[in-house]
């Protein structure tokens, strides 16, 4: 085993990390809880729960249904709101040495331009994510990664605000027709990388009730379910933008899970829904995909990136 | 409402054995560092499957006894009721069998110093964690009345050994197969003129009626909530509930770390299932 020699390290634009297993965004609160079950400092950082301007209760509860391989969730972004979050919640993962980076949702190209100014003037973040893409925003026409004009703004917005001072990571929705043409939106709008999958809008119909399972009717469908779309997504992007760093996330519960999205083009990996079935997942996924990533003779994690898109020898 | 923080472990725990018990099994897992620092009320969430299940979601079941010593190190005991496939699958272990268990989980009773008078009601197998509490409030020389209430007498979970743990013990069944035939609430004189506290863990309608005794009356009821849990430990948000917090306001908290255990009155139960008018952070 030659662990010293290989190199984990990843770079999402101007941000380097030791290791490229990240929390996802609403998986993992944000990261006291976590912080039970290993160090946050021992995985590449902590993707906060996307958090608004203002408190926000989320929504009615059902919140959440188990699918096959998979679940349903309809949070609604519940959150202390952007003051709170960066006087109390980011501090305490400042303090205890966790990479950070901050995830923001707005309902508006102003909201969204309004945070990530705040986020810019606070100290310990890694990185920006934009998330663009939640399903459960009260009206569907919000979903601003389901449109390029929308997508755009949102992202020009957030560029003004914080310039080159932090990486802008654009997430993504797959509920779309063509997601390359929204990754080239963003890009071209300033993104400096991108996050996806988010979840997959479902529903599930209690067949005792006879009723939407769901108090919210719909919600965003995640776990290994969704893997082969995350794959398949993470490879067209890559494949048309191969200079963008990818954060891929869907389904993974394995470091061998982890590895196909990162052959498909992922610069880091999201653990998200795997860290409600293990709670040790994130530091397990990244113990499993080096020794993977040795074992296949790679001395670089970087060299891995993508690397599906190769001819074959 | 207890601002205890509990530090969970996650452990791969060995079936030490497993009988049913009515329409239960009773089962004992081996859960050194976890049983130590079991106090009632506390739950522990268990995964359902191997590494490639296709069920991802842990199961919530609170802790009915634990011993921190013994022939298997500490132990820690559960009640499962079999129904969906998930709890069917965790109630089918056998001996020597290994769970992954992460606990002790969420907040527990509170117990007063000085002795009293205590009311204990369960409705179904939510009677188990009621006998460690009886237990401890014994010890400190409390009187301890139980009510144990079901549809039918194989959902009454009321062991002979937990039975010594108590003053007295009255069972309600709604069909009358065993005890008196009626609710959990038919068993006591709802006045509560005898009674100083009122500790309750089963369904919410249950919960819901002794807080309305209890607020009518001027006991405080200790509820411990069943709500559906993905994670068990804090991260996903779907276990919320409305409860009102010391200052009046409403907000959606977690049962899984700021409960299970609540004040029955600071619980907005008619609120359950919708953001009540008010509630912080609600929809404008």
């Amino acid at each position: 085993m030659s662990h010293e020699v290989f190199d984990y390290s990843t770079t999402l634009g101007s941000a380097h990390f030791p290791n490229p297993i990240f929390t996802a965004s609403g998986c993992a609160a944000n990261g006291k809880e976590l912080s039970a079950f290993f160090p946050l400092t021992d995985i590449g950082a902590v993707v906060t729960k996307s958090v608004m301007t203002n408190p926000r209760s989320g929504r009615a509860t059902p919140r959440m249904a188990e699918t096959p391989s998979g679940m349903l969730n309809a949070i609604g972004l519940q959150g202390p709101g952007i003051d709170t979050f960066l006087r109390e919640d980011l501090p305490w993962l400042v303090e205890h040495g966790a990479r950070t980076v901050v995830s923001i949702a707005g309902e508006s190209v102003d909201e969204f331009a309004a945070l990530s100014r705040k986020v810019r003037n606070s100290p310990g973040v890694s990185a920006l994510e934009v998330n663009i893409s939640c399903p459960n925003v009260e009206n569907r026409g919000l979903v601003f990664a389901c449109d390029r004009a929308s997508a755009r703004e949102v992202i020009e917005g957030v560029k003004r605000s914080v310039g080159n001072s932090l990486p802008i990571i654009a997430k993504l929705s797959p509920d779309v027709t063509d997601i390359v043409a929204i990754a080239q939106e963003v890009v071209g709008a300033g993104a400096d990388g991108l996050a996806m999958i988010n979840t997959l809008l479902g529903m599930v119909i209690n067949t005792e009730t006879m009723r939407p399972q769901l108090a919210n009717k719909t919600g965003g469908l995640s776990g290994p379910a969704i893997r082969p779309v995350a794959v398949r997504a993470i490879y067209q992007v890559h494949a048309a933008l191969p200079n963008i760093p990818i954060v891929g996330m869907g389904g993974v519960l394995t470091g061998n899970d982890a590895f196909e999205l990162v052959l498909a083009g992922a610069s880091a990996i999201s653990v998200g829904t795997a860290t409600f079935n293990d709670p040790s997942a994130p530091v397990r996924i990244k113990n499993e995909l080096a020794e993977l990533l040795v074992a296949r003779g790679f001395t670089r994690f970087s060299d891995a990136v993508g690397f599906a898109h190769r001819a074959q020898a | 409402m207890s601002a205890t923080i509990n530090s969970p472990i996650q452990s791969d725990c060995e079936v030490i054995s497993n009988r049913r018990v009515g329409a239960y099994q009773h089962l004992t897992l081996a859960a050194p560092g976890i049983s130590e620092r079991v106090r009632p009320g506390n739950f522990v969430a268990i995964s359902v499957g191997d590494s490639r299940s296709s069920m991802l979601l842990r199961r919530s079941f609170a802790i009915y006894q634990s011993t921190s010593r013994g022939p298997f190190g500490g132990t820690i005991e559960i009640i499962v009721a079999p129904h969906g496939a998930g709890s069917t699958w965790i109630s089918q272990r056998a001996p020597h069998d290994r769970l992954n268990v992460v606990g002790p989980l969420g907040n527990a009773f509170k117990i007063p110093k000085d002795p009293v008078r205590a009311l204990l009601v369960g409705g179904g197998y939510g009677s188990a964690p009621l006998f460690p509490l009886a237990e401890i409030l014994r010890q400190k020389n409390s009187r301890v009345e139980m009510a144990v209430g079901a549809s039918t007498a194989e959902r009454i979970f009321a062991p002979v050994e937990g039975k010594r743990s108590v003053h007295s013990l009255a069972i309600a069944t709604e069909d009358g197969s065993i005890g008196v035939a009626g609710r959990v609430t038919d068993l006591f004189d709802n006045s509560l003129s005898n009674i100083d506290i009122v500790y309750a863990c089963g369904p919410m309608g249950m919960l819901k009626a002794l807080t309305a005794i209890g607020e009518r009356a001027g006991v405080t009821v200790a509820c411990a909530v069943e709500e559906s849990m993905a994670c068990g430990v804090g991260l996903c948000m779907t276990c919320v509930l409305p409860v009102k917090d010391k200052t009046g306001v409403i907000k959606m908290v977690r049962s899984c770390v700021e409960g299970p255990i609540f004040d029955g009155d600071a619980v907005q139960w008619d609120g359950i299932g919708t953001i009540p008018p008010g509630t912080y952070g609600a929809p404008r």
